[in-house]
C-alpha cells in the first residue's frame, strides 16, 4: 500500500476492505477482491476506473491484471463510466411472457436511451439484460440499484423513474 | 531411497500395455514418459495444470466420461485408452469447438507450419464445420517490441498467463471478460517488460503470440536448425538458431534441464538482430595518414605482423579480449602474446581490483550446478543483480524463494526482484566490505566465539540481524555477483564470503561478467597464469594496468573500449597513445576508428565456432550455423594465421576442434573449485560515506546493453532496460546537494565536467551516484571511484 492508494481509496473504503480481509486467512487476502471492488464501485457512483482497480490491486497486494480479470468477468462491475442508477429490466422467459419486452421498450423511451446506454445527465444506466432475476412470481419486473420492482405496468414505471434523483 | 520409490510405484495399463508410474503422477506425464502421445494445448510440463483446453481427453475404464489426461492422477490398476473410439471422439469434439472461433488463416499466419493447432487439426479436425455463424474477432494489442499479438487466434489455453505468474514472476497478461468475450491481454495498453517475456512465443500453441522481429521473414519449413550456445551471460543457455540460407532468422531455446531448462532470456533470443546492423565490419580496414581504407587480409596481416614484431618491443604489446570470447580464441591470443615475449593478456575488462590474483581458484565459477541453487535454503547474493546480469540464474533463485528458501541481497543498489527477498541491504560500495565484514564477524563469533582478523569490522545492528538469518540456514550458498567483481575491494569481498561460508559449512561461488570468464582463465587469458591454470613464467599487466599505462601496441578482441571497460574514458585516452592498435571486431564504431589502426572483421554469434565454459563449469562447444558476412573470419583463424606468419610455434591447428582438444588436454577435466578463503588484507577505514563533496560511484550494466551485439539489436534497444543518460541520486542526496529531480547538473568523473540530468532514484544509497555503464554518460567514466555532482542551474 502506498500513499497514493490511500488517497485514491477513501478511508471508509479502506475500513470496509480491512473488514473483509479479516474474514480470510492472511495468505488468502486476495479473496477480499470482490468485496473491495463492490465497495469502491459503490463509492464511485456505480463504476470502476483503472485508477481505482489499480489502487485495489496495490491494497491487496495483487497484480493489477488479476483485478482487471475479476472486474471484467463479473457483470455486476462496470469498467466504463455509466449513469449512477443502474436499471435492469428483466426480459427472461417469465417476464417475457408477461410483457417484459414492452416494459423495456417503455423504459428506453422514457429515458431516451437504448439498453447499454446512460442518460446524458449521468443519472441512469440501462444495464444490458441479465439472466432471470429470480422474481418470476412478480413478472414483469425490473431492478434499480439492487431494489426489485415487480408486477410492472408502464404507469408504475413512470412513477418509479420520476422518483429517481 | 530406492525402496521408497518402489513402494510409491503403481502399474497402470495404457492401450493394453502395462506401464509403471509414480503414484499420483498425472497421466499425461506417464504417457509422455512411455512414448504414448496424447494431444494437448494447455498442458506444459513447466507450468501448473489448468486443464482448460480439453484436448487431452482419454478414456479411462469405469469413468463415465472421457478424462483430461493432464489432470488425472494415475491409480494402481487404472486402464487407459488413448485411441479408443470414445477417446478419439472426445478429442475430435474438442477440436471442433476450438475451431469454432479460430480463424482459418494459416496461410497468412506466422505460426503456420509449426502450429500445434494446425498439426492437431490435421489429426483430429473434421473437414466440415457444423458452425455457420460468424466467428469472433479480437482486437490485437501492442504489448511491446518483442512479442506480436494476433489475438483472434488465441485459444485461451492460458499458458502465457501462467508463464507470467509462475515463471516470469510478473503477471502482465491476463484473461479479461467472460465466455465469448474472454480475451487475453494486458487490459490497459501496456508492454511486457519481463526479461523472459519472449518465452511466451514458444509457449503459445497457436499464432496468437509470435516474434515481432522475426515476423513474416521466413516459413518454418525453409529454416535450418542448428545448435548453439548463447553468448551474453555466464549461464551459457543452449539455443537452436534457425537460419534461412545464410541468414540467421531467429533463436529459440534448446532444452537443457541443467542449464536453461526450457527457457532463454530475451537478450539471448533477440540479440541476433544485431548481426545485420549497419556497423557490421565486412572487410579489413586500415588507417593510413588518418584515413580509413578497406584492404585485403594479406595487407592486414602483413601490417599487423610488422607492428607487433618490431624488434625490442616485445613486452610492450598488450592483448585484451572480451570476456565472451571463446576458449579457443583466448587460448590462441595468449599463446600469440606470450610467444612474442609479452605476458600482457587479460579479459577482465570491468575489474578494478586485481590484488587477489594469486589466490584465485583455477577458474571462476559458482562451484556447483545451477540446480543446487534451488535446493539451498539460504542464498546470499553479494554485489550484483542476477535478474539483469544472468536472468536464468535469477529464475533459479526465484524458484528457491518460492520453495521457501530465504534469499538475501547485499548490494549497492536497492534492486527490484520478481520474488520476495528475505532481506535486502543496499549500501555505498565502500560500506559493502564493512557490512559483509560485520556479518561475517557476527557469524564467526556465533560459531567459534573469536573473530581474529575480523575484529577490524565494527559490529552493526543490521549486520547482526543478517547474520542471524543466514546462520539459521542449513544449506547456505553465498554468491558473488557482477558488481562484486567490479568492486574496488573485490579481493576483500571474496575473502569475506569464503570465510563466511566456511564457518557455516556452506558454499560460495561467483557469477562473472560475459559468457566465458571461466574459459578465459582456463585458456590462460590472464596475465599471471597460463592455460590450464599453470604458473606463467613472467607476470604481465592486468587489464586495468594495460588500460591506464600506454603500451606500444594493442590487440583488442571483440569489445568496444568505450563501452565494455570499467574506465572507458581512461581506456580510450590510453589507447590513443599507443603506436599501434589492432581490433578484431564484428562491429566498427567511432571510438574504435579513433583508437585503432587496423580493424579486422570477425565472426559473431551463430557464425563462430569454439567453446564456452559457463558458471557451473560446463564446457560447451558449438559450430557455425551460417557463414560470417563479407570477408569476416572466425577470430581463431585470424589468430592462427597471425601466429603462423610470425613464425611462432603452436599455430598449426587445422580445425577449431584441434585447438579445443589441445586446450582440454592442458586443463584436464575442469573441476569446479570454491573460493579460497585467504588471509584478509587490511583495507581502508570503514568511514561512513559523506555526501559532500564527493559521491561514490555505483555502476550497473543494463540488461540489454551487455555487449556490442546486444547493443545493436534493434528490438532489445526499444525495451526499457537499456539504462539512461541520467545521474541517479537518492532523494536525500538530491536534497543535500540542493538539487531538484531532473535538474541540469555538472558531473565530474575525474576529468572535465560533463553536463547531465540528475534523476531522483530511491534505489541508490545515500551519498552515491548511479550511472549506467555503456551509455554515452557511461563512456565518460574514468578510474575514479568517486564523482562530484553540482547544479548547473535550470531543470530539464
Ligand atoms: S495467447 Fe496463446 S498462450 Fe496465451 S492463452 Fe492464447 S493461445 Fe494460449
Ligand atoms: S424471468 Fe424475469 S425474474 Fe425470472
Ligand atoms: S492439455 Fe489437458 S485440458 Fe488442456
Amino acid at each position: 500500500m502506498s500513499a497514493t492508494d490511500t488517497q485514491v481509496l477513501s478511508s471508509h473504503a479502506c475500513a470496509v476492505i480491512d473488514e473483509w480481509i479479516a474474514k480470510y486467512p492472511p495468505e488468502q487476502k486476495r479473496s477480499a477482491v470482490l468485496a473491495a471492488l463492490r465497495e469502491v464501485q459503490h463509492e464511485n457512483h456505480g463504476f470502476l476506473t483503472t485508477e481505482l482497480m489499480d489502487a485495489v490491486a496495490n491494497y491487496l497486494g495483487l497484480a493489477r491484471i488479476a483485478v482487471y480479470e475479476v472486474a471484467s468477468f463479473y457483470s455486476m462491475f462496470e469498467t466504463k463510466p455509466v449513469g449512477h442508477h443502474s436499471i435492469s429490466v428483466c426480459t427472461n422467459i417469465s417476464c417475457m411472457l408477461r410483457g417484459g419486452d414492452e416494459m423495456l421498450a417503455h423504459v428506453e423511451k422514457r429515458l431516451g436511451i437504448k439498453v447499454g446506454g446512460s442518460t446524458s445527465d449521468g443519472k441512469c444506466y440501462l444495464k444490458p439484460e441479465e439472466e432471470c432475476l429470480a422474481a418470476c412470481a412478480g413478472a414483469p419486473m425490473m431492478m434499480i440499484d439492487h431494489i426489485y420492482y415487480e408486477n410492472l405496468t408502464t404507469e408504475k414505471i413512470d412513477q418509479i423513474l420520476a422518483k429517481l434523483t | 531411497m530406492s525402496a521408497q520409490i518402489t513402494e510409491d510405484l503403481v502399474t497402470i495399463e495404457v492401450d493394453g500395455q502395462p506401464v509403471q508410474a509414480r503414484k499420483g503422477a498425472m497421466l499425461i506425464d506417464v504417457t509422455d514418459a512411455a512414448g504414448v502421445y496424447i494431444p494437448r494445448f494447455c498442458y506444459h510440463k513447466k507450468l501448473t495444470v489448468a486443464a482448460n483446453c480439453r484436448m487431452c481427453l482419454v478414456e479411462v475404464e469405469r469413468a463415465p466420461k472421457p478424462q483430461p489426461a493432464c489432470a488425472t492422477p494415475v491409480m494402481d490398476g487404472m486402464k487407459v485408452f488413448t485411441k479408443s473410439p470414445k477417446a478419439i471422439s472426445g478429442q475430435q469434439a474438442t477440436m471442433e469447438f476450438l475451431l469454432i472461433n479460430h480463424p482459418l488463416d494459416c496461410p497468412i499466419c506466422d505460426q503456420g507450419g509449426e502450429c500445434e493447432l494446425q498439426d492437431l487439426a490435421l489429426g483430429y479436425g473434421s473437414a466440415v464445420s457444423q458452425f455457420t455463424e460468424r466467428k469472433r474477432v479480437v482486437r490485437d494489442k501492442n504489448i511491446g517490441p518483442l512479442v506480436q499479438t494476433d489475438m483472434t487466434r488465441c485459444i485461451h489455453c492460458t499458458r502465457c498467463v501462467r508463464f507470467g505468474e509462475e515463471i516470469a514472476g510478473l503477471r502482465e497478461l491476463g484473461a479479461t471478460g467472460r465466455g465469448e468475450d474472454m480475451e487475453i491481454g494486458t487490459y490497459v495498453a501496456q508492454a511486457m517488460v519481463s526479461e523472459l517475456s519472449g518465452n511466451v512465443i514458444d509457449l503459445c500453441p497457436v499464432g496468437a503470440l509470435t516474434s515481432k522481429p522475426y515476423r513474416y521473414s521466413a516459413r518454418a519449413w525453409e529454416l535450418q536448425q542448428h545448435d548453439a550456445v548463447a553468448i551474453h551471460d555466464c549461464v551459457g543457455s543452449n539455443v537452436h538458431v534457425h537460419a534461412k540460407g545464410q541468414v540467421l532468422k531467429r533463436v529459440v531455446p534448446m532444452e537443457n534441464e541443467g542449464i536453461n531448462e526450457t527457457w532463454i532470456s530475451d537478450r539471448d533470443r533477440f540479440s541476433y538482430q544485431g548481426l545485420r546492423h549497419e556497423d557490421r565490419l565486412l572487410t579489413p580496414r586500415i588507417k593510413e595518414n588518418g584515413a580509413w581504407r578497406e584492404c585485403d587480409w594479406e595487407t592486414a596481416l602483413v601490417t599487423l605482423e610488422a607492428a607487433v614484431t618490431e624488434p625490442g618491443k616485445s613486452n610492450r604489446l598488450g592483448a585484451l579480449a572480451a570476456p565472451s570470447s571463446t576458449c579457443e580464441e583466448m587460448f590462441l591470443l595468449q599463446r600469440f602474446v606470450r610467444g612474442l615475449g609479452s605476458a600482457n593478456v587479460d579479459h577482465r575488462l570491468r575489474q578494478h581490483d586485481f590484488s587477489g590474483d594469486s589466490s584465485e581458484p583455477r577458474f571462476p565459477s559458482l562451484g556447483f550446478a545451477f540446480s543446487e541453487l534451488e535446493q539451498a535454503d539460504t542464498i546470499v547474493i553479494v554485489g550484483g543483480y542476477p535478474r539483469h546480469d544472468q536472468p536464468l540464474i535469477n529464475h533459479r533463485l526465484r524458484k528457491a524463494a518460492l520453495r521457501g528458501a530465504q534469499v538475501i541481497a547485499i548490494d549497492s543498489l536497492h534492486q527490484e526482484y520478481n520474488f520476495d527477498l528475505s532481506a535486502q541491504l543496499a549500501v555505498a560500495p565502500s560500506a559493502l566490505v564493512a557490512i559483509l565484514g560485520a556479518v561475517t564477524r557476527a557469524v564467526v563469533e556465533r560459531a567459534t566465539g573469536a573473530g581474529g582478523a575480523l575484529a577490524q569490522f565494527t559490529p552493526r545492528a543490521e549486520a547482526t540481524r543478517l547474520a542471524e538469518l543466514i546462520a539459521a540456514g542449513q544449506k547456505i550458498l553465498v554468491v558473488l555477483g557482477n558488481r562484486a567483481q567490479m568492486h574496488a575491494e573485490r579481493s576483500r569481498l571474496f575473502s569475506l564470503a569464503a570465510t563466511l561460508v566456511q564457518s557455516l559449512n556452506g558454499r560460495s561461488g561467483q557469477l562473472t561478467d560475459g559468457a566465458n570468464a571461466a574459459g578465459a582463465w582456463l585458456a590462460g587469458a590472464v596475465p599471471h597464469r597460463g592455460p590450464g591454470g599453470r604458473e606463467a613464467g613472467a607476470i604481465g599487466y592486468c587489464a586495468a594496468r594495460m588500460l591506464t599505462t600506454p603500451l606500444d601496441a594493442y590487440l583488442l578482441l571483440g569489445f568496444e573500449p568505450d563501452r565494455d571497460c570499467s574506465a572507458p574514458a581512461t581506456a580510450v585516452a590510453t589507447l590513443v597513445q599507443a603506436k599501434f592498435v589492432a581490433a578484431l571486431t564484428a562491429f566498427t564504431s567511432p571510438t574504435l576508428e579513433q583508437v585503432a589502426h587496423l580493424l579486422l572483421p570477425i565472426a559473431s554469434f551463430g557464425e563462430n565456432e569454439g567453446s564456452l565454459v559457463n558458471a557451473s563449469g560446463a564446457w560447451q562447444t558449438f559450430v557455425p550455423a551460417v557463414k560470417a558476412p563479407g570477408s569476416a573470419r572466425a577470430a581463431w583463424k585470424i589468430l592462427r594465421a597471425l601466429g603462423d606468419r610470425c613464425g611462432l610455434p603452436g599455430f598449426t591447428a587445422v580445425t577449431c576442434a584441434d585447438i579445443t582438444t589441445e586446450l582440454k588436454a592442458l586443463c584436464g577435466i575442469p573441476r569446479v573449485e570454491p573460493l579460497n578463503p585467504r588471509p584478509l588484507p587490511g583495507g581502508h577505514a570503514n568511514a561512513a560515506p559523506g555526501i559532500e563533496p564527493r559521491l561514490e560511484l555505483v555502476v550497473q550494466v543494463p540488461l540489454n546493453r551487455t555487449d556490442s551485439l546486444v547493443r545493436r539489436a534493434s528490438a532489445l534497444q526499444q525495451m526499457p532496460q537499456v539504462g539512461d543518460e541520467g545521474v541517479h541520486l537518492s532523494p536525500a542526496t538530491l536534497a543535500t546537494l540542493k538539487l531538484q529531480d531532473q535538474a541540469q547538473v555538472l558531473l565530474n568523473v575525474g576529468g572535465a565536467d560533463v553536463s547531465a540530468i540528475a534523476m531522483s532514484d530511491s534505489s541508490v544509497p545515500d551519498g552515491c551516484c548511479l550511472i549506467y555503464a555503456t551509455t554515452n554518460l557511461g563512456t565518460q567514466l574514468t578510474t575514479a571511484a568517486t564523482v562530484t555532482v553540482r547544479g548547473a542551474g535550470g531543470t530539464r
